[in-house]
């Protein structure tokens, strides 16, 4: 078709070819960065005043290292703040970038073969396939010895095939209840201690009149049907406990295991229960339309009574709404389906993965899993718990973190991370988020939703 | 391109000189290309009737109404924008600029001047990753069409096959070629080139996947030029490279243009491309990716997105309406032959 009317040529001789445009440019652009490991052959160097509990760290000065994480301004700002100091004393230079397609993004850049020196990795799941690429480095004894001061369990979430790759940062509970304590104080409520006077107390509310005791929404883009899979997790954990959760997140128990299916029939009889729910949206089906994030706000305007959420939808609050005890707002620890269960607590965290293991990297992954830093990190700004038993309690200033702290670091607490994040991402951010959202949208019949996970897990 | 694919196009026009024989600038007045078909003059009055304006007008505003909405949504305060819609603003005009203020001076941590350093990383990629394809292109489009070589037909329709490998497939191949070179063996073709934090694999990545489709347009249009003008040059003695400067380059003015702004604003709007080779930091991330985090982990601040999103807008309207007037005319002329 295009030589029909090809022109004839003029002459044989040849153009003389002209890329070198871009080989100049590629040849100046070969000046670079990188911030090759000093060859540390001179003396470390004192560090003194202020500087002086640094030493540990000292004999990098004028090295750089990378770190990608999803976490975003201004959230990220109170993240640079609390190691500006050790970055100033050591002459470590963090460059942290923060993107909301980390997730996909990290898999990338690491096949790529443009990996940052640390990643801070929310999932396990994901984590364990960056160690499965066969980039992600060991940490050096000394982050493994600092990591100690977390509860067990959440080695194992930092491990992949009984390997510990990657300290966690922080962590955050899931397992609260949002009310209002003023509200609750007018109508003579009291904050349910066991899950008998949880339903109890959504009865009695839902019968006054004002107002249905339970709002909810999972909508949240293209994750949308996230929150779901927490109110399934708090029901699995909270009527057997971590037995038989970890049995599930490994598929031993799967989706349609009369267990599970108990579980959904409670979520069922909870926030599926067209006289508990959805105060101030509407019906049962408002949930799957709702976005997590507007979903409290009925709460402030006494249409709705409570909303089970994560600690950090704290940030979701209109400015000037009071959080505390006896403020608009506050949070109570969400009980236990099944009373012989102690203390579930459902959370999330984020873990510090190496992708190097240059000494400034060490030096900065063993500072970051450190209390010290942890430590640093809560004085900067509210929003952020640690686990770690190293950090005094009395740091935390905003009530909610002090909660979660709390139940964060109970020995008695029986904590377990996020099922959907540990789950493969075929099923946890994936499948069991769809097929929850139909069952919200669509109610579907509870069978159905368990069959349908169940088939989508990876053989 | 094909006679056969228009079988609406009435005579063939195989052996006519083609209608675009002085594409230049001046080259004007639509209605005087030629004595139009019976059909063609129907369409042409149907579309300036009275009724056609009209109908032209209501889908210039309710195609404006959106963006209008946008507009009034980033001069109203936050809590104004959760409780109401952007029609209100009409009964309670409170405007405020803190939105923009915010958007254009308030950075992270460490970061000064908010949207600035990301403005004009969105120059230095935009540019350069225009002038590249369109230089290299226009260059090979006119290799392909009047210089003959052997096989210049079996590399011409190489490149035309080009355009169907999608630009995702490409991603991680270039960056493990960026970030650690290519090998044969233990024979390095090309070594490791370190531009972690440059413009470099940017300009480099846009400028790969524009060119097999600038080189198919802009061969269409140069093949098109009439030999005469070709022949008149090398009697007088020209070189090929004299006749591409002075006759081929002033003659395709309008096809540059218009595939210009086509790759311009391509490659501004480009977040993928960027997140992939120029990361997210300000030394070299342009405005695409700084505006998608401009809302937060939790989206805390969505009430900057529409600030955000107006002043990315104001370059390419600049680039556009500068253009613009080459830009239907040139793509039609580029595509359609005969």
């Amino acid at each position: 078709m295009i030589q029909k009317s090809r022109p004839a040529p003029l002459s044989r001789r040849r153009l003389l070819a002209v890329p070198a445009v871009l080989a100049l440019v590629l040849a100046a652009a070969c000046s670079n960065s990188s911030s090759g490991s000093k060859g540390s052959s001179g003396a470390v160097p004192t560090l003194t005043g202020d500087c002086a509990k640094y030493q540990a760290y000292a004999g990098h000065s004028g090295t750089k290292v990378t770190m990608y994480a999803s976490i975003l301004s201004p959230e990220s700002d109170s993240l640079e703040k609390s190691w500006a100091e050790f970055s100033s004393c050591t002459g470590i230079k963090i460059s942290y970038e923060g993107s909301n397609d980390f997730e996909s993004q990290l898999q990338v850049r690491v096949t790529g073969g443009n990996a940052p020196d640390f990643a801070i990795i929310p999932q396990p799941g994901l984590l364990a396939q960056m160690v499965k690429s066969g980039k992600a480095v060991k940490p050096p004894t000394q982050t493994v010895a600092n990591e100690g001061k977390w509860s067990p369990v959440w080695k194992t979430y930092g491990s992949v095939n009984g390997t510990f790759y990657a300290a966690p940062m922080s962590a955050n509970m899931k397992s609260l209840v949002w009310y209002s304590p003023k509200a609750f104080k007018a109508s003579g409520y009291q904050v349910p201690q066991t899950w008998a006077d949880l339903m109890a107390l959504s009865d009695r509310i839902a019968k006054a009149g004002g107002g249905k005791p339970w709002c909810g929404g999972i909508g949240s883009g293209t994750a949308t049907g996230w929150p779901a899979t927490d109110w399934l997790e708090e029901a699995v954990l909270g009527s057997y406990g971590g037995d038989v959760y970890d049995q599930w997140v490994g598929h031993q128990v799967k989706f349609g295991d009369p267990k599970i299916i108990s579980a959904l029939q409670t979520v069922a009889g909870w926030m599926q229960n067209p006289a508990w729910v959805n105060g101030g949206f509407g019906d049962v089906k408002s949930i799957a339309t709702t976005t997590f994030q507007d979903a409290g706000t009925p709460i402030l305007s006494n249409k709705c009574w409570m909303l089970q959420q994560a600690s950090f939808y704290q940030a979701q609050w209109p400015k000037g709404t009071k959080i505390g005890p006896d403020g608009d707002i506050f949070a109570f620890h969400l009980p236990a389906v099944n009373p012989a269960v102690a203390n579930p607590v459902e959370g999330g965290g984020e873990f510090l993965t190496a992708f190097s293991n240059r000494p400034e990297v060490q030096a900065v992954q063993n500072y970051l899993s450190s209390s010290d830093w942890a430590s640093s990190r809560v004085k900067v700004s509210t929003g952020w718990v640690s686990a770690n038993q190293g950090v005094d309690k009395s740091l935390y200033t905003d009530p909610i973190d002090k909660l979660s702290a709390e139940s964060l670091t109970d020995p008695t607490a029986t904590f377990r991370f996020d099922a959907s994040d540990l789950m493969p991402a075929a099923v946890g951010a994936a499948q069991e988020w769809k097929s929850l959202t139909k069952w919200f949208a669509e109610g579907q019949a509870i069978p159905k939703v368990a069959a349908d996970i169940d088939a989508a897990w990876p053989q | 391109m094909s006679d056969a694919a228009m079988p609406t196009s009435g005579p063939t026009p195989k052996a006519q000189p083609t209608p675009k024989t002085q594409p230049t600038p001046k080259a004007s007045s639509a209605p005087k290309t030629g004595p139009a078909r019976p059909g063609v003059k129907a369409v042409r009055s149907s579309f300036s009737g009275p009724l056609a304006s009209v109908f032209v007008i209501a889908v210039t505003v309710l195609w404006t109404i959106p963006t209008f909405g946008l507009l009034a949504t980033s001069l109203r305060p936050k809590e104004a924008v959760a409780s109401s819609g952007w029609w209100e603003v009409f009964v309670h005009p409170d405007m405020i600029l803190s939105n923009y203020h915010t958007v254009l001076f308030e950075g992270g941590f460490g970061v000064s001047g908010g949207l600035m350093p990301y403005l004009v990383n969105s120059l230095a990629i935009s540019v350069p990753a225009t002038v590249f394809p369109l230089v290299l292109s226009a260059m090979a489009a006119y290799a392909l069409a009047w210089v003959r070589f052997k096989g210049s037909d079996t590399v011409f329709f190489v490149i035309f096959a080009l355009q169907v490998v999608p630009l995702q497939m490409a991603l991680i191949p270039l960056l493990q070629l960026f970030s650690g070179g290519a090998h044969l063996g233990s024979v390095t073709v090309l070594p490791a080139l370190d531009l972690g934090g440059t413009y470099v694999p940017v300009w480099l990545a846009h400028t790969m996947f524009a060119l097999p489709l600038a080189t198919f347009l802009l061969h269409n249009f140069i093949s098109q030029l009439p030999r005469d003008l070709m022949e008149a040059a090398v009697v007088d003695g020209a070189s090929h490279f004299k006749i591409f400067r002075s006759i081929v380059l002033p003659l395709c003015t309008p096809a540059l243009a218009s595939f210009a702004i086509f790759e311009f604003l391509w490659v501004w709007n480009d977040l993928l491309v960027a997140l992939t080779f120029a990361g997210g930091t300000p030394e070299a991330a342009p405005m695409t990716v700084r505006l998608a985090q401009l809302s937060g982990s939790f989206g805390g601040r969505w009430e900057l997105l529409t600030a955000g999103a107006f002043l990315s807008l104001i370059v390419p309207l600049i680039v556009f309406f500068s253009l613009q007037r080459y830009f239907v005319r040139g793509l039609l002329a580029g595509s359609v032959k005969g």
